[in-house]
């Protein structure tokens, strides 16, 4: 940052009178953004956990489960994820040069792509559906596993269901993100709130990463 | 007339609104004291109720199903709605900007938000309650909670699921503001042991809450939608259910005591006039037990089916626990020898709590080892050692925080001979109340049962009538705290004569904690020090 040049008018009105100066407050954001994704990593562990305890003891049916999976779609769903991700990072580095136009095409772009998600997933839950593979509603499958194979639909719906409710949270906050973009509240030298929605699309997106091999590809072997 | 401050955080506004949209911490730690001290009346009406049906053997107040709800809404809005939020949201909020000496927390609508969403999650249990309870007991042990239960499961579990992101929210706001907001000079070395434990206990919040969110869900969908996943009809396993609801139970009860601890650091250096003997061990030994706490849960497993490998690592780490809180119980107990001890309400509630904790620690190591355990494992003997940490420990160390820290709330002092009547009450009604259970639970007398054979009466009638008495004790300071917000003495900034920085700014403090951030150049409880200079309004201090 050039000594001459003043701080932005931008950078001075958003600190919070807590805080002594913005670099204290845009560490305190940070940390607690990290610290925020670690209590989302135990979320979704407990479920880890469970999965792979029932994996381990049901084998035959968590592989006759996941071959019931669409693994055409869940892969088409990781690489938009993926895309998303990217243009995710697009936005953040358009913030730090302080593009605002730029930044407001990234998340719309990013927001788009996590729409397509949800829309190939609603699809694959109507597929579940009309393949009667919905735990608890109408659920039927092929001997041995009529019963176990409910164990691990249920772990799909739980934790595929629990990853899309992040995604719609993600969705709503890029958009409450790109609102502000527009109306000009960053800047090169403030853009905290952006880095922070980034970081946790990146962590949702991660998550996927996991389940689209734990959900789809433990039935198939190549 | 009026020796208060001329403008205080408490008069800076008036007005309902003023409140319920407050961000100021210490607003907020009363809108924390108003509910929990609410829920813990709540709570108690429950446990009166059990020690009513207790007094004959027969079961001839209420029948058993109404009993299992009974000892069930005791057990979910104790531990939930107010040992959990008590020491941490109350205290832990009013104090930790002011000991390290920052403004605020460092996310003050997150703190306001937490409030609310804790009030909401309460309200959802108490709905649960007035639509006819719910009879699971606090642990909702699956399949009977998931698939057999006919009372309120699902609504309860919710009013619990939304109250941990309160004590997530809360928990992470601390750990950020600990972090990042310390006074100049106020080294991680110097900092009040309380602080110390809010950490600790930060991190069980954020590493062990969500574990519990997670797993209720899943009974809640389980109850709601039909998923499989802890039936053993469809080849679920109970066990797992134990094992994540125990993940978190157990750091929970951590997250009841090292708050405690953390206030009666403060407490005992106060009244004894000394720096805490072996300051860091004492701080260390508050994340040892934090961290040691996440590997213990299996002990509340010992004879559910875990496996015996399984059940030695876990009776081995649950003797592991042990040395930390010891090192406590040593260092304070060091801390008194030689100290000018003066025996205020504070330090009466102090000191019993040193005694009443060692109780219920050592007891809880006859239940970690597995022979004993299974001898009186659901028993009252468990009863009586978790009340002994939970009541004696962490109800103690509260109230005597509350007492303390009273003066600084509200800038008026609590009439003294009347409080120290009030914490001798409350010592001898809790150990009345609770030691027979020992005796009843060593003799066989099995938890949750409304009827009991006869030869148990005598003790019961002993715990029955100390129940009365701690009743007593209890209601006392509600009743005397409420008349001296208006007649009590006017407290002055320091009037233990107290070191830290929330000593160092006038009572009631305003708004912003103090007038100019002060300058740390010293370890905390500098009792060989002459205190430091009040900072007081308009005035700038340090000079």
């Amino acid at each position: 940052m050039s000594s001459a040049s003043p701080p932005m008018p931008d950078a001075l009105s958003v600190r919070a009178h807590q805080f002594e100066n913005v670099e204290q407050q845009h560490e305190a954001s940070w940390l607690g953004m990290w610290v925020f994704l670690a209590t989302e990593v135990m979320f979704f562990g407990g479920m880890f956990t469970g999965y792979a305890f029932y994996r381990s003891g049901y084998p035959g049916a968590f592989a006759a489960g996941s071959n019931r999976l669409d693994v055409l779609l869940g892969a088409i769903n990781t690489a938009v994820l993926i895309a998303s991700s990217f243009t995710m990072a697009l936005a953040v580095h358009a913030a730090q040069q302080g593009r605002r136009r730029a930044i407001v095409n990234c998340l719309l772009l990013t927001m788009l792509l996590g729409t397509v998600f949800l829309g190939i997933k609603s699809y694959e839950y109507y597929e579940k559906f009309v393949e009667h593979l919905v735990p608890g509603w109408n659920f039927s499958f092929e001997a041995p596993f009529e019963r176990t194979a409910e164990i691990f639909f249920s772990f799909y719906f739980a934790m595929t269901g629990m990853h899309a409710l992040h995604m719609i949270i993600g969705i709503v906050l890029l958009a409450v993100i790109a609102l502000k973009a527009r109306r000009g509240r960053f800047s090169a030298e403030y853009y905290t709130p952006v880095e922070l929605s980034g970081l946790y699309w990146h962590f949702v997106d991660l998550v996927w990463i996991f389940l689209f091999p734990l959900l789809y590809l433990v039935g198939r072997h190549l | 007339m009026n020796g208060l401050p001329r403008e205080h955080y408490l008069n800076v506004d008036y007005g309902i609104r003023s409140w319920l949209f407050t961000t100021d911490h210490k607003r907020i730690a009363w809108l924390y004291l108003l509910s929990v001290t609410v829920f813990f009346f709540f709570g108690g009406i429950f446990a009166t109720l059990i020690r009513i049906e207790l007094l004959t053997p027969q079961g001839d107040l209420v029948q058993a199903e109404t009993y299992n709800k009974f000892f069930t809404m005791h057990g979910v809005t104790m531990v939930f709605f107010f040992l959990i939020p008590a020491t941490p949201a109350v205290l832990g909020n009013f104090l930790v900007p002011m000991m390290i000496g920052a403004r605020d927390l460092a996310f003050p609508r997150l703190n306001l938000a937490s409030w609310y969403i804790f009030v909401i999650g309460g309200l959802f249990t108490l709905a649960a309650a007035a639509a006819g309870g719910v009879d699971t007991g606090w642990t909702f042990y699956t399949p009977y909670s998931s698939i057999y239960s006919n009372t309120h499961v699902a609504l309860t579990v919710v009013g619990i699921f939304i109250t941990g992101f309160s004590s997530i929210l809360t928990g992470l706001n601390f750990i950020v503001t600990i972090h990042k907001m310390r006074a100049p000079g106020l080294t991680w070395f110097r900092l009040p042991l309380f602080i110390w434990a809010i950490y600790a206990t930060s991190i069980i919040f954020i590493l062990g809450t969500p574990v519990i969110a997670i797993t209720l869900l899943l009974v809640g969908l389980e109850r709601l939608f039909g998923l499989g996943i802890f039936d053993p009809a469809r080849g679920g396993d109970p066990v797992l259910f134990q094992h994540l609801f125990w993940f978190y139970s157990h750091p929970a009860v951590y997250i009841m005591i090292l708050p405690a601890m953390g206030v009666e650091s403060e407490l005992i250096a106060a009244f004894a006039r000394k720096r805490v003997f072996g300051y860091e061990f004492v701080a260390f030994s508050s994340l040892a037990i934090a961290v040691i706490g996440f590997l213990v849960w299996g002990h509340h497993m010992f004879v559910a089916g875990q496996s015996v490998h399984a059940g030695l690592i876990f009776s081995l780490l649950s003797f592991l626990v042990a040395i930390p809180s010891a090192i406590k119980v040593f260092n304070w107990t060091a801390t008194l020898h030689r100290g000018a001890i003066s025996y205020d309400a504070p330090m009466l509630y102090a000191l019993g709590f040193i005694g009443l904790f060692t109780i219920g620690g050592l007891t809880g190591l006859f239940l970690a080892s597995v022979g004993v355990d299974v001898h009186v494992h659901d028993t009252y003997f468990i009863i009586a050692h978790f009340h002994y940490i939970m009541v004696g420990g962490s109800i103690m160390a509260y109230l005597g925080g509350i007492h303390f820290w009273w003066p600084k709330m509200t800038g008026r002092i609590y009439p003294e001979p009347v409080a120290r009547v009030a914490a001798l009450i409350v010592f001898l009604g809790f150990n009345l109340t609770f030691f027979p259970q020992f005796v009843l639970g060593y003799l066989g007398m099995p938890r949750r049962y409304h009827a009991y054979p006869p030869e148990f009466q005598v003790l019961n009638v002993m715990s029955s009538a100390g129940a009365s008495i701690l009743a007593v004790g209890y209601l006392l300071p509600l009743l005397y705290l409420i008349w001296s917000l208006r007649y009590g003495r006017v407290a002055g900034a320091n009037p233990w004569g107290a070191r830290g920085l929330e000593w160092q700014t006038p009572s009631p403090p305003p708004t912003h904690n103090f007038d100019t951030i002060p300058l740390v150049t010293d370890a905390a409880y500098a009792y060989d020090k002459e205190p430091e200079e009040v900072y007081e309004f308009g005035k700038s201090s340090h000079a």
